[in-house]
């Protein structure tokens, strides 16, 4: 398909610009003033409108496809919750930020406040924020909330403790807050090591991130025990909540003896992910750390109203407002939509989805931790490695039957990983159709391997040179 | 489904939890219907105060916005699929990212682009890192005429990892360029500011560009993308990075986000940008075709090395960028950037008619200049709220001895009856 800047024709557009009732000011002068205008392309509305919508026809979505990618939670979002997330459009954020300016946001700022209340409520905490703008964003922030603690303690910690099975966020945001990294490998049993996490923890660790059930899907039953020896030691404990939604209701970070969460609204809570984002990352805290939160506060004032506070001793701002404000109404939505009960329901049903659809493949495709698993399943393609077909070569045949393939070579401590999870919002049909073509490809990596490695051969490109991508660092158009 | 996994009940399924550690309390209201849900969302909205009518901007701006960038964005295919893992697949969203790589390449005159940032504070703080990862030096230089509210992020940011900031005071409402450079040590990695800056102030900063790049330093530009329809480019000043919020490229204002950030560079430093990048390549049958690209840089392959934590963008808030950039198109842009000028021109010399307000800028402004009123400006922007007008953003929260100054944004929404009421309702205010 051709770039919209190929279609470009001179002097054409698509859209009117408003009249001016005011007189026309003097130019810039000179040597303040743009050379050329920015080339941007020349169409009708017609085509821009007919561009973007075959564009869109060529992505696989939620909308169109089964997406059971696993860790990222790729759950049917209501279309309730887009009507209204858009009703807020209009309101300016300074506002709640001028003199007087407070009162005439009451309806975001109590929107802020409540969905705050809801996620402590969920998540087992003291209080949150949400202004971070991302998961990773949300880990940056409950490290540096962690690192200001001790600060105040007059400690100066080094460390920050992760599984090798993490995502690589957790070392990454880590670092970003000024932490050397201490990587703690799995055991045979699936999760981390506990001896060798046991030996790792000393009085130079600032907190270990733990992600709850982890990336193979699996709940450590010794969490509460991870928690206690961190303590021990004066460390803190991270809850990385990118698969809070196996445990809705089941179980709270908080009440097992997590100091810090983050949460991904556009997992857990019902918000699209955008093609990549945007998505949103409060954190919540237990109270001994309130103050280091990020400034500034929405905060109820004695006579019901809602205000916004500076918070002087925390650290500082992490993004411009209160975060993704549309991500966040969104989530407020889905929570409120749900209710309690429906939001235990979710996992019980996310759960139940992944144990069928592991139940179902384990006779084909090798599961190395072959045990109850919560909200994903991780398989290795190990078995049809001995065909010569890779877990890469499954998801491409997954995508000539019209399946967003699974999370595949991730996580890094399982070889070949097909990452699955359904979420809680698919039907047994849609699974089994899944399951069907899952099973199909097994047979053909014994039959007929090469028409795995040709695939995908229905979509409008086959398989892309990356290498060549890289080499040429051609990211934008001359 | 339970008897093919051989379990009981789906609460069996949770019997690898340990007993102890099962939630405490699950203390929420029952869940209502959709439509009981729109009344209690209209009712948190309708308190939102969109019926005042803003000349407030700081950062972020209401502007026009086409009806195509909220149906098109709102295609389903767009906005409930993820990230790119699998191109074959998401072709849409790559060829989308591309294309909107390019269009913010050409609007700051750089070589290069992410695939976005979260917003403008944090990308300013990004950037400030890549300085410090291209030059091995240990500190910027930080204009005190960028947004107050980003200066706060960077510093956290920086403090993450012990760089030392430098901030600059401004010279009246323009950034004091002899001091700037003054202020370049041996481990500066850049010097930072902002165009328009928080005053309106617009500024050419080539000089700036040549001296700091003689001793070493890099210059990293903050820029309000709508004003670049007129402004001399970034790229065009000689910067090495260009930042900003793309809020006002077709996003809503939506209190506070979502929105993007953008950053572009020389394409000698496209290694150290943060976030993802898409680049061009051909499948075995030679089709052009787009993927991620430059992975290398990124936490999932580099983890605690990579070149940032961030592993998602702001995609279809760039998308919704880059739909607003095609409609509007290269004339149309240039054409909204004019109009923006004019209505705040015209609203600047009305008010700075008024008996005892001036103007505070030395040079040129955009859309967006500093008043300096006879009285304290928060006292009068919290009375002119009660007439449904806000007047600005009071300066005095911000920069210290400035409690008389008013920042008021203009844009091309704003009509002539608006801002003649402004004046009539502030000269009222300034009389009492």
């Amino acid at each position: 398909m051709q770039l919209i800047y190929e279609k470009s024709v001179p002097g054409r557009s698509g859209v009117r610009i408003p009249l001016s009732d005011v007189p026309k000011a003097a130019p810039l002068p000179e040597g303040l003033r743009r050379g050329q205008p920015a080339a941007f392309p020349e169409v009708s509305e017609l085509d821009l409108v007919r561009h973007y919508t075959n564009l869109s026809r060529r992505n696989f979505s939620v909308d169109t496809n089964f997406y059971p990618l696993g860790s990222c939670t790729m759950k049917y979002n209501a279309k309730i919750m887009e009507n209204v997330g858009a009703l807020f459009a209009g309101c300016h954020p300074m506002l709640a930020l001028i003199p007087g300016g407070e009162q005439l946001v009451q309806g975001p700022l109590s929107l802020v406040h409540g969905l705050e209340q809801q996620l402590a409520e969920i998540t087992g905490m003291d209080e949150v924020t949400t202004q971070p703008l991302a998961g990773a964003h949300g880990e940056m922030t409950g490290i540096m909330v962690i690192a200001a603690y001790h600060k105040a303690r007059g400690e100066n910690r080094k460390y920050v403790i992760v599984p090798d099975s993490s995502h690589g966020t957790n070392p990454a945001s880590a670092a970003m807050a000024g932490y050397e990294i201490i990587t703690i490998p799995t055991a045979p049993y699936g999760d981390m090591d506990l001896d060798a996490y046991r030996a790792a923890m000393n009085g130079e660790v600032a907190a270990v991130m733990m992600t709850c059930p982890n990336t193979l899907g699996l709940f450590n039953p010794h969490v509460a025990e991870i928690c206690a020896i961190a303590h021990e030691a004066g460390a803190l404990t991270y809850y990385d909540g990118a698969n809070l939604n196996a445990i809705l209701g089941k179980v709270r970070p908080g009440d097992v003896g997590f100091d810090v969460i983050h949460v991904n609204l556009h997992k857990t809570f019902g918000t699209p992910h955008g093609g990549g984002g945007p998505g949103s990352g409060p954190v919540g805290v237990k109270k001994g750390l309130i103050p280091y939160l990020p400034t500034p506060r929405v905060v109820k004032k004695a006579d019901g109203s809602f205000g916004v506070e500076a918070h002087p001793e925390g650290i500082g701002r992490v993004s411009d407002f209160f975060g993704n404000f549309g991500i966040m109404a969104r989530a407020f939505a889905y929570i409120t939509l749900l209710g309690g009960e429906g939001l235990v329901e979710v996992s019980g049903q996310a759960v139940l989805n992944a144990n069928y659809m592991m139940a179902r493949l384990k006779g084909e495709y090798e599961l190395p931790f072959d045990t109850t698993c919560m909200h994903e399943c991780v398989f290795s393609a190990s078995r049809q490695l001995k065909e010569g077909v890779h877990a890469i070569d499954i998801a491409k045949y997954l995508i000539d039957r019209g399946y967003h393939p699974p999370t595949v070579y991730f996580p890094l401590n399982v070889k070949e990983a097909i990452m699955i999870e359904p979420t809680e919002t698919e039907s047994k049909q849609t699974m089994d159709g899944f399951i069907e073509v899952m099973l199909e490809a097994a047979r053909m990596a014994r039959t007929n391997p090469e028409a795995l490695h040709e695939a995908p051969v229905t979509t409008p490109v086959g398989r892309l040179d990356e290498t060549r991508a890289a080499r040429a660092q051609q990211v934008c158009c001359e | 489904m339970l008897a093919v996994i051989g379990a009981k009940s789906v609460e069996d399924l949770f019997s690898p939890i340990p007993a102890q550690l099962r939630a405490k309390s699950f203390n929420l209201p029952a869940g209502v219907s959709e439509f009981e849900l729109t009344a209690i969302m209209r009712a948190k909205a309708a308190a939102g105060g969109a019926e005042i009518v803003p000349f407030i901007g700081g950062g972020l701006y209401d502007h026009v916005i086409p009806a195509a960038v909220d149906h098109l964005s709102g295609r389903a295919e767009f906005y409930t699929a993820y990230t790119p893992y699998q191109p074959e697949c998401a072709q849409g969203t790559l060829q989308a990212l591309y294309e909107y790589q390019t269009a913010i390449c050409r609007l700051t005159g750089m070589e290069a682009s992410n695939a976005s940032l979260y917003d403008g504070g944090t990308a300013v703080a990004e950037a400030a890192l890549m300085s410090l990862r291209i030059t091995g030096r240990n500190a910027v230089v930080l204009d005190a005429s960028v947004n107050p509210l980003h200066r706060e992020i960077v510093c956290g940011y920086l403090a993450g990892v012990s760089a030392q900031v430098a901030e600059v005071a401004p010279d009246g409402c323009g950034s004091d360029l002899e001091r700037l450079l003054g202020s370049i040590g041996p481990e500066t990695a850049a010097v930072i500011v902002q165009n328009p800056n928080f005053f309106g102030s617009v500024q050419d900063f080539s000089q700036l560009a040549a001296k700091a790049h003689e001793q070493g330093a890099l210059l990293i530009v903050s820029c309000y993308p709508i004003a670049l329809g007129l402004v001399k480019s970034p790229g065009e000043m000689g910067a090495d990075i260009v930042v900003g919020d793309g809020q006002s490229l077709g996003n809503t204002l939506s209190f506070g986000g979502p929105y993007f950030g953008f950053i572009t560079t020389r394409k000698r430093y496209i290694r150290n940008l943060p976030g993802r990048i898409v680049g061009e390549t051909v499948d075995k049958q030679g089709r052009r075709g787009y993927v991620l690209t430059l992975q290398a840089r990124e936490q999932h392959i580099k983890r605690h090395k990579a070149t940032s934590n961030i592993c998602s963008n702001q995609s279809l808030c760039a998308l919704r960028g880059l739909i607003f950039a095609a409609a509007l198109g290269k004339k149309g842009f240039e054409d909204l950037a004019a109009l923006n000028l004019d209505k705040a021109q015209y609203a600047k010399s009305l008010l700075c008619g008024i008996k005892g307000v001036s103007v505070l800028n030395a040079g040129a402004t955009f859309n967006e200049f500093t008043l300096a009123l006879p009285k304290e400006a928060a006292s009068v922007v919290e009375a002119l709220l009660g007439s449904g007008v806000a007047a600005g953003v009071p300066l005095g929260g911000y920069y210290a001895g400035m409690d008389n100054a008013l920042v008021v944004t203009v844009t091309e929404k704003r009509t002539k009856a608006e801002i003649d009421r402004l004046a009539t309702l502030l000269e009222e205010a300034l009389c009492n």
